[in-house]
C-alpha cells in the first residue's frame, strides 16, 4: 500500500509500505477513505517531537471502512463505515471507565518512555512517535487500529466523510477546550490560534453559550473564516496590542476565559517570542509557550486558561505568578475523543454544524509531501489538508 | 550456584571495580617500565576476577569464605544479599481473578517476556526455563513456600537451580472499587553475580525494569484482554 512516511525533520514521503495485518484480537483493518493532516503533524514535520523513527507512518485522523476484524472484536463488521479517534483506549482501564479515554493506561506498548519523561504515560496515539505508542498512522491507503470494539464510530448513511471525518481529532479537540472554559451564559472567550482546532473551539464555544468570541491570529484569511463561519470578533496580533485590545473589549474586565490553540511552536511578534524561538533554535528550550504566556496574562481574575495546544517539553517563563495572583483554573491535555463522538455526531446529523468548513485543500494522497509544505507555510490560504488515499469514493 | 563462591556482595563489587581502576592505572605506569605498574595491573586484573566470579584464591587457600559457600536458597538470599525488586500495579480486577490466573503458572510466560516455559510438576513445584544472554537459557526448579488462597503466593528455587531465587506476590483489594494492589517482590542471585547485574544494568536490562514491563502487560492482558504491540505492523524503508 502507499503511506506518508516521516523520515527526519522537513522530510516527509510517499512511498509504498507492506499492508497492514490483524495483531491482536480485538483489532480491525480499515480501508481509509479519507484522511487529513492535523496542526499537530507539523510539529513533527519540524522535528519538535521527541522519539520519532525514520519509517514512521505519520497520520491520526482518518476514517474508512472496515476490511478485516480480529476474533474479540465483537462490535464491528466488514463493510462498516467508521471514524476512528486518534487516541486508542482499551476503554477498561481505571481511566478509561471515568471516559478520560486519553489517559488510558494500558494502549501504548512504550509507555515506559514516556513515564522517563511525565512521570506517567498517557494513551498510545496514532503516528506520534514512538513514545506515543510508535502506532502506524493513517495517511495511508489501510491502517490497523486496536481495541477497534470501542474507539470506531459507525457512521450513518446520508453523511459525507468531509462532514464527520473530523469527529477523529479537531472537532472533539475544539469541543473540549471549550468545555473545559467552563462557560456561563454570556461569557466572553478569547482564542488564540485559529487554525482548524482554533475554528472548532470558537464554534464550540458559542454553542456552549458565550456570548462573545474574540478570536486572535495574524493570518489574515484565518480571521476571516473565524468571523463569516462562526460570528467571532477578531484581533491581528501583528496590528494590535492583544493585551490592550483585549481589556478595552471587555469594559477593562478580561475575558472571562481563554483558550491556547496554538501550542509549543508559538509565531508572536513580541520580545520573548524572538528570544523562545532563538533559545529553541540553539536547543537551550523545547517549546515557545508565547501564546500560551498571553493567555495567561489577559485572562480575566477567576478565569479558565484551557489548552488544546500541544505541549511537549519544558517551558520557560511562563507568568506563574500572574496565575496564581489571579486565581486562574488551567485546563488540558489530549483530547477524550470517545467522550464526544456521539454527541458532536448527532449535532452534525441535525445539521447544527458542518465541520467540512475549515477544509480548503483536497488532494490525492500522492501529493501529501507537497501538502505538508503547503500547509507548514501557511501557503495559498492553506487552513485544512484532506488526503483520498484510495481516491474518490461516493456516499 | 558455584560453590567456590567464597566472596560476597559490596566486597565483590568493590573487587571488580578497584580492580579495573589498578589495571588501568598499572598498564598506564607499563609504559614506563615501572615494576609498580605491572604489579598493580595484575592485582588489579586478580581483582577484577575475584570480582566476576566471586572467588578468590587467597581466601581459597587461608580457607575463609565471605559469602557461605553454600548454594541454598535461604543461604545465598539471606539477609541482604541478592538484588532485590519490588513493583506494585493497581489492576482493575477483582483479587481472586488475578490470582487465579497467576497461580496457574503455566500460563506466566503470556506476559513474562524472558520466560520460554514454566511445567508443573506437582501442585506445589514447578520447573522453569527462561532467556539468558546470548540466546543461552537458564532453568530451574521452584517450589511455593507460602500460599494464602487470593491473597498470597510465596515461592523459592529449589538446590541446583541456575538463578538462586526467592518472591511473593500480594493481592490486596483496594479501596473505593478500585481493583487490586499487585506487589511483586523478587529477590535473586544472578548468573555472573551482582557485577552481571550491574553490568545488565548498564546495557539497560536493569531487573526491575524487566518486572515492570511483566507487570505492565499484566494488568493490560488481565484488564484489556491483550498485550498493546506494535509488533508486526508496517513501516517505511530507512535511510
Amino acid at each position: 500500500m502507499k503511506a506518508v512516511v516521516w523520515h527526519g525533520t522537513n522530510d516527509v514521503r510517499v512511498e509504498r509500505v507492506p499492508d497492514p495485518a490483524i495483531l491482536n484480537p480485538r483489532d480491525a483493518i480499515i480501508r481509509v477513505t479519507t484522511t487529513a493532516i492535523c496542526g499537530s503533524d507539523l510539529h513533527l514535520l519540524d522535528g519538535f517531537i521527541p522519539t520519532m523513527q525514520a519509517g514512521d507512518i505519520l497520520g491520526h485522523e482518518f476514517m474508512g471502512e472496515v476490511v478485516d476484524v480480529g476474533s474479540a472484536n465483537h462490535e464491528l463488521a466488514v463493510g462498516d463505515r467508521v471514524v476512528v479517534p486518534f487516541t486508542i483506549a482499551c476503554g477498561r482501564c481505571f481511566f478509561c471507565e471515568r471516559e478520560l479515554w486519553s489517559l488510558c493506561d494500558n494502549s501504548n506498548p512504550n509507555a515506559w518512555m514516556a513515564e522517563q519523561l511525565y512521570g506517567f504515560s498517557g494513551s498510545g496515539l496514532f503516528g506520534y512517535s514512538h513514545m506515543m505508542g510508535g502506532y502506524a498512522g493513517g495517511q495511508a491507503q489501510y491502517v490497523r487500529v486496536p481495541f477497534a470494539d470501542v474507539g470506531p464510530i459507525r457512521i450513518p448513511d446520508g453523511l459525507s466523510d468531509e462532514q464527520v471525518l473530523f469527529l477523529s481529532d479537531i472537532f472533539p479537540t475544539g469541543y473540549m477546550a471549550a468545555e473545559n472554559c467552563n462557560i456561563h451564559p454570556g461569557d466572553t472567550v478569547a482564542v488564540w490560534g485559529c487554525g482548524p482546532v482554533g475554528q472548532f473551539a470558537i464554534k464550540s464555544a458559542f454553542l456552549l453559550g458565550a456570548g462573545r468570541v474574540i478570536a486572535v491570529d495574524n493570518v489574515p484569511e484565518r480571521l476571516r473564516m473565524a468571523e463569516a463561519a462562526s460570528g467571532a470578533e477578531t484581533l491581528n496580533f501583528d496590528e494590535d496590542d492583544v493585551f490592550e485590545r483585549l481589556k478595552a473589549m471587555t469594559g477593562g474586565l478580561g475575558p472571562d476565559a481563554c483558550i491556547d490553540a496554538v501550542g509549543l511552536e508559538a509565531h508572536g511578534a513580541t520580545f520573548d517570542a524572538y528570544v523562545d524561538a532563538a533559545k529553541a533554535a540553539a536547543f537551550l528550550a523545547t517549546d515557545r509557550p508565547n501564546a500560551l504566556r498571553q493567555a495567561i496574562h489577559a485572562c480575566r481574575k477567576g478565569g479558565v486558561v484551557s489548552i488544546p495546544g500541544v505541549y511537549g517539553g519544558l517551558l520557560d517563563k511562563i507568568p506563574f505568578g500572574a496565575a496564581f495572583a489571579k486565581g486562574l483554573t488551567f485546563k488540558m491535555g489530549q483530547t477524550h475523543v470517545m467522550k464526544y463522538m456521539p454527541l458532536l455526531l448527532g449535532l452534525i446529523e441535525a445539521g447544527a454544524v458542518d465541520p467540512s468548513f475549515v477544509i480548503t485543500h483536497r488532494l490525492p494522497l500522492d501529493a501529501a509531501a507537497e501538502a505538508y509544505q503547503t500547509f507548514r507555510d501557511r501557503k495559498d490560504e492553506c487552513i485544512k489538508v484532506v488526503l483520498k488515499p484510495n481516491g474518490e469514493t461516493v456516499h | 550456584m558455584n560453590s567456590t563462591v567464597n566472596v560476597a556482595g559490596v566486597e565483590r563489587w568493590a573487587s571488580a571495580l578497584g580492580g579495573a581502576a589498578l589495571t588501568a592505572y598499572g598498564i598506564r605506569q607499563l609504559r614506563d617500565r615501572s615494576v609498580p605498574g605491572a604489579v598493580m595491573a595484575a592485582v588489579g586484573t586478580a581483582l577484577i576476577y575475584r570480582g566476576a566470579t566471586g572467588h578468590c584464591a587467597v581466601y581459597a587457600t587461608a580457607g575463609i569464605s565471605t559469602a557461605d559457600g553454600r548454594d541454598e536458597t535461604k543461604q545465598a538470599l539471606g539477609g541482604a544479599r541478592g538484588v532485590h525488586v519490588e513493583q506494585v500495579f493497581t489492576i482493575n480486577r477483582p483479587a481472586d481473578e488475578l490470582y487465579a490466573f497467576w497461580r496457574n503458572f503455566e500460563l506466566l510466560p503470556l506476559f513474562m517476556d524472558h520466560l520460554v516455559e514454566v511445567r508443573r510438576l506437582d501442585d506445589c513445584r514447578s520447573h522453569w526455563v527462561a532467556r539468558a544472554p546470548a540466546g543461552r537459557t537458564v532453568e530451574w526448579d521452584a517450589e511455593i513456600i507460602n500460599e494464602i488462597p487470593g491473597e498470597l503466593i510465596g515461592w523459592r528455587t529449589l538446590d541446583g537451580a541456575d538463578v538462586v531465587s526467592a518472591g511473593s506476590v500480594r493481592f490486596r483489594t483496594a479501596p473505593w472499587g478500585r481493583g487490586t494492589e499487585v506487589r511483586v517482590r523478587l529477590q535473586y542471585e544472578p548468573p555472573a553475580g551482582k557485577v552481571g547485574a550491574a553490568v545488565a544494568w548498564l546495557l539497560g536490562h536493569e531487573p526491575s525494569q524487566t518486572i515492570q514491563e511483566d507487570m505492565r502487560r499484566f494488568k493490560a492482558l488481565m484488564e484489556a484482554g491483550e498485550t498493546p504491540t506494535t509488533e508486526g505492523q508496517p513501516r517505511g524503508g530507512r535511510r
